[in-house]
């Protein structure tokens, strides 16, 4: 999956990880794609709500050890 | 204006004395609808974090300015910078120390009765979670019953009443949280007692607890006189404790009775479920007063946060022992169930000594309701 920008939110707990998304989000186009890394368990629950409140797409979540990745395609 | 931290121990007090309070939930959605703080004068709002990003201006005017606000989330990182906004838009607030993670751990001791020869006899409720555990202290010895996880909590309770634990037990096998016995057995050197039947896998070493076993707390003073009651689970076992008290573990509930399928085997313990409460249960006196191991609502606590009513009572006013029709009882306790508590598997196999999750782990594991009744 082709992402123009990756966010590394590691290490941060929350509402740090999606006070970082919403801003990388803002900095892509429409139709681009951002990738996020986390390590804060509740940054699943809490990204998959908040992309569908801004009307983004959670395209894919994956688990890598202890890192969470996802992919969000900007509305 | 001003922003403060309220404590768990505060916020109990609140749902005990029934007293009024605001809560500003900002997690998403799905966790709030699932989990929240209760309290029978609480009001809500449900307004996630992420969207409160760009300011608080338009929530402020479904804020009281009357009544105390407190800002809720998952582990308090996104509560403070909510209230910090809000007392920055001129109103006072607080925020949950610690979050939901603080609030399903918090345990508040209540004495619910004197025993014979001094005893005393302590519920510890779990308002976050719905569990209940309990202490048996006599003549400076103790036994606990179904304790949590958070297993200080009985430790330095013991030892501020300057008596030393003799005996763990656990009703049954849980399946809605992880059980401290084990940890408080091999911290006290206790013996921790668990039904065989239900033990069939565990990977450790613990003394069988049988029908008709009877155990002295003190100096051979109070007893504890197990009766096998299986329904919720196949080895489930009540207590009678100084002929005066009825622990039914998650057989029985105040305002509802115990699941039999978290094992996955429903059809098969159904019928046990029904001989525990239409017959075992019927031979005993109606005035035990019953202590189960959990509550599921609010309207269960007594006034002085206690969870306790006689056998009688339930006789007459629990629907679950009220169902004259076999079948019918047969399909509330079978079917449209409701959802089965988080990890439930997990929490099972930690319970038997197969998985050994760190804390954060045990934590998460833990997070929602205990749902192991059926209304």
């Amino acid at each position: 999956m082709e992402s123009v920008k990756v966010l590394d939110a590691k290490g941060l707990a929350c509402p740090m990880p999606i006070v970082k998304t919403r801003k990388a989000i803002q900095e892509i186009n429409a139709g681009e794609i951002l990738e996020v890394h986390a390590t804060d368990k509740g940054a699943k629950s809490d990204l998959a709500a908040w992309a569908k409140s801004g009307g983004h797409e959670l395209l894919k979540d994956t688990q890598e050890g202890d890192v969470l990745k996802f992919w969000i395609k900007k509305a | 204006m001003s922003m403060k931290a309220m404590n768990s121990k505060e916020v109990a007090n609140k749902v005990v004395n029934k007293e009024e309070l605001f809560i500003l939930d900002v997690r998403n959605e799905g966790d709030f609808e699932d989990w929240k703080i209760e309290g029978e004068n609480f009001a809500y709002l449900n307004t996630p974090y992420f969207d409160l990003l760009d300011g608080v201006e338009g929530i402020m005017d479904k804020l009281p300015k009357e009544k105390d606000i407190l800002v809720v989330c998952a582990k308090e990182g996104s509560s403070v910078m909510v209230a910090e906004m809000l007392s920055e838009a001129g109103l006072d607030v607080s925020y949950l120390e610690g979050g939901m993670k603080a609030w399903s751990e918090h345990m508040e001791p209540v004495k619910v009765g004197e025993l014979s020869g001094g005893g005393e006899l302590y519920q510890f409720v779990r308002l976050g979670k719905g569990c209940l555990s309990y202490m048996v202290i006599s003549n400076g010895e103790a036994a606990i019953i179904d304790a949590t996880r958070m297993t200080d909590i009985f430790t330095s309770f013991a030892e501020e009443a300057g008596v030393t634990i003799k005996h763990v037990f656990d009703t049954h096998l849980h399946a809605d949280h992880i059980s401290g016995g084990r940890k408080i057995a091999q911290a006290t050197g206790a013996t921790y007692w668990l039904p065989p039947k239900d033990a069939s896998e565990v990977t450790y070493e613990y003394q069988a607890l049988e029908d008709g076993n009877e155990v002295k707390i003190g100096d051979t003073i109070i007893t504890i006189h197990a009766l096998y009651s299986p329904g919720h689970t196949i080895g489930s076992t009540s207590f009678v404790v100084d002929e005066k008290y009825l622990m039914s573990g998650d057989i029985l509930f105040i305002d509802s009775i115990g699941r039999p399928d978290l094992a996955g085997l429903a059809e098969d313990w159904v019928g046990d479920l029904r001989d525990t409460l239409y017959k075992r249960y019927r031979e005993l006196s109606d005035d035990l007063v019953v202590l189960p191991a959990h509550f599921m609502i609010i309207d269960e606590l007594n006034d002085d946060g206690s969870v306790a009513e006689k056998l009688g009572t339930l006789f007459t006013y629990n629907h679950g022992l009220n169902i004259e029709d076999e079948a019918e009882f047969r399909s509330m306790v079978t079917e449209n169930l409701p959802p089965q508590p988080n990890a439930y598997q997990e929490i099972r196999e930690t319970n038997m000594g197969k998985l050994t999750p760190d804390e954060e782990k045990q934590r998460e594991m833990e997070i929602g309701p205990n749902r192991c009744a059926v209304r």
